[in-house]
């Protein structure tokens, strides 16, 4: 090939190249403007402060588009979720990276990796023929496919994801600060609580955050062991139905064009918003970090 | 340690329950008996074509996008502009893909409910993590042997060919295969835009419907009229979806191990 030649396709590559690169924008734009246009459709139809102030998501009936109980759903699984999985995946990190001998380590972290790769129908699955059962008999219930189930099986999902990164946030703790510690007589768990696990904040933060995220947007767990009931919740105990979840059942039987079709890309809308949101402020205390260590 | 409980209660239930109902029949027969009897060929079959279609586009797609990030892109607002979208795709919920591949290929393009929507919306769905994954594997890639091949006459897109993704290659077929092996147990995205409950026979076309492994694990399940009579047969397919996953993962870790030793 003569030189021009290779140069041409060079350039042209180049541009390729480059293209691919700003098609992702695009692509996160598109996403974005689909899911306004749909919405606007719908609130043309539908005044906003109904949808948003409302009580009842009962779109066969007349007027019932109220997302107010899926919001309050979606909000009470993923906080249940956290609430396990925070201090379960930051001390595991913890454990992982400060005392856990190298060995084990490595068993562990191949482990948690398998954790992550388990689809999400499956853990569903598990929630139907054995957390659900589990619970009904603990509690004296019907069933056991309610908010509780829901939110253990998201813990589970959110695990890998907090240990992952929360390790890596207590990691790039300098050496010296547990030394320090060390040499001031504090011993191994005062250090860990005191000295190490403040340093690595902004990380523990994006752990959580991103953990969140990944409850808050999950499907298939919610939608097979939560019991879908999209009355309004009263506590861990109640069957519910999150933004998710109504999505993926409501959306195969609706008719193209209608308010109710419209009405479900207005709930994804809102969803896409949260996502985005806790998404960002992950990434905000990621560069925090980030920013610390260099 | 609880984590590893986790795993080990899951694997335990379903791998007890699931094995005894699974034999080479489940594996090589198409269902009957209105779903309560026979095998999980069509789902297998379906999974493998919407896994192929998804890797065709997210595979070059992705590893193009990567290397204009790492070889080509400087520190401009466009750049981090790229980058921001790139992680904000990753953090939308994958339902959202899935009304997303409804409105733009189902019904702006008209390739209707197929197996050819639902693995172009996964491709979508996977482009994030293909970036990321092949973008770690191109930094590793030592500066030197960049300049190296510029010095001895190459263009940069020759050097990018024939030196810089050789040398990354393991790193990017972990990063394709662990993405891979999350796309196969998606359900979410491909709901509405091409999985079937049951079609006879399996799918031949990229036009036609399909049947895919965890949508029937999620049917068998839950939607099912004799949920308790079928519940054997969702074991076994339950076990044969996470065996599967993690077949891909063990690939992964023999990649890793190969090249840690050849290094």
């Amino acid at each position: 090939m003569s030189l021009k030649k290779r140069e041409t396709t060079d350039r042209l590559l180049k541009v390729v190249f480059k293209a691919t690169g700003l098609i992702t924008i695009g692509l996160l734009g598109g996403i974005f403007f689909m899911l306004l246009y749909n919405s606007m459709a719908f609130f043309v139809r539908i005044d906003p402060i109904d949808f948003f102030t409302g009580s009842q998501w009962n779109p066969s009936a007349q007027g019932g588009y109220s997302i107010f109980p899926l919001l309050v759903s979606t909000a009470l699984v993923a906080v249940g979720s956290m609430v396990i999985a925070i201090p379960l995946g930051i001390l595991t990190a913890a454990y992982l990276s400060e005392f856990a001998p190298k060995k084990l380590q490595s068993w562990l972290k191949p482990a948690i990796e398998m954790l992550a790769a388990i689809p999400s129908v499956a853990i569903g699955f598990l929630g139907i023929v054995l957390v659900g059962p589990g619970i009904a008999s603990l509690m004296g219930l019907q069933n056991g496919l309610n908010a509780l189930n829901g939110s253990l099986l998201l813990a589970v999902m959110a695990l890998p994801t907090i240990i992952t990164i929360s390790e890596d946030a207590i990691k790039g703790v300098p050496q010296t600060y547990r030394e320090a510690s060390l040499g001031l007589g504090a011993n191994r768990w005062e250090t860990l609580f005191q000295v190490t696990l403040p340093a690595a904040l902004p990380g523990l933060i994006a752990a959580v955050m991103l953990g969140l995220g990944r409850a808050l947007g999950e499907t298939m767990t919610v939608l097979m062991a939560t019991g879908n009931a999209s009355a309004l919740p009263h506590g861990f105990l109640d069957s519910i139905r999150t933004i998710t979840a109504t999505i993926a059942i409501e959306m195969g039987e609706v008719p193209y064009q209608t308010t109710h079709y419209f009405a479900l890309f207005a709930i994804a809308t809102v969803l896409f918003l949260i996502t985005l949101v806790v998404n960002l402020l992950g990434e905000y205390f990621a560069s925090r970090l980030r920013k610390f260590h260099s | 340690m609880l984590v590893c409980l986790f795993l080990g209660i899951i694997l335990l239930d379903i791998f007890s329950k699931g094995f005894s109902s699974l034999s080479w029949d489940f594996i090589s027969q198409s269902p009957g008996d209105r779903m309560t009897a026979g095998g999980i060929l069509p789902a297998i079959i379906g999974t493998l074509w919407l896994t192929l279609i998804t890797t065709l586009f997210s595979v070059p797609f992705g590893v193009a996008c990567a290397i204009y990030l790492n070889e080509y892109a400087d520190a401009s607002a466009l750049t981090g502009l790229i980058r921001s979208s790139i992680r904000n795709l990753a953090g939308i919920p994958s339902i959202i893909y899935g009304l997303f591949g409804l409105a733009l290929f189902v019904q702006a393009l008209r390739l209707g409910t197929s197996v050819l929507s639902a693995g172009l919306t996964l491709g979508l769905l996977s482009l994030p993590y293909i970036i990321t994954t092949t973008e770690e594997a191109l930094k590793r890639v030592p500066n030197s042997m960049r300049e190296a091949a510029l010095a001895l006459g190459a263009t940069q897109f020759e050097s990018i060919r024939d030196v810089v993704l050789p040398k990354a290659l393991p790193g990017i077929l972990t990063g394709i295969v662990l993405t891979l092996s999350r796309a196969a147990g998606e359900t979410a995205p491909i709901l509405f835009t091409g999985v079937a409950f049951f079609i006879s026979g399996v799918t031949t076309s990229v036009n036609q419907e399909f049947m895919a492994l965890p949508y029937h694990l999620y049917m068998l399940s839950t939607q099912h009229q004799s949920i308790e009579q079928v519940r054997p047969l969702a074991y076994a397919t339950a076990a044969v979806l996470i065996l599967l996953v993690f077949l891909l993962n063990t690939l992964v870790f023999y990649i890793r191990y190969r090249h840690r030793s050849l290094d």
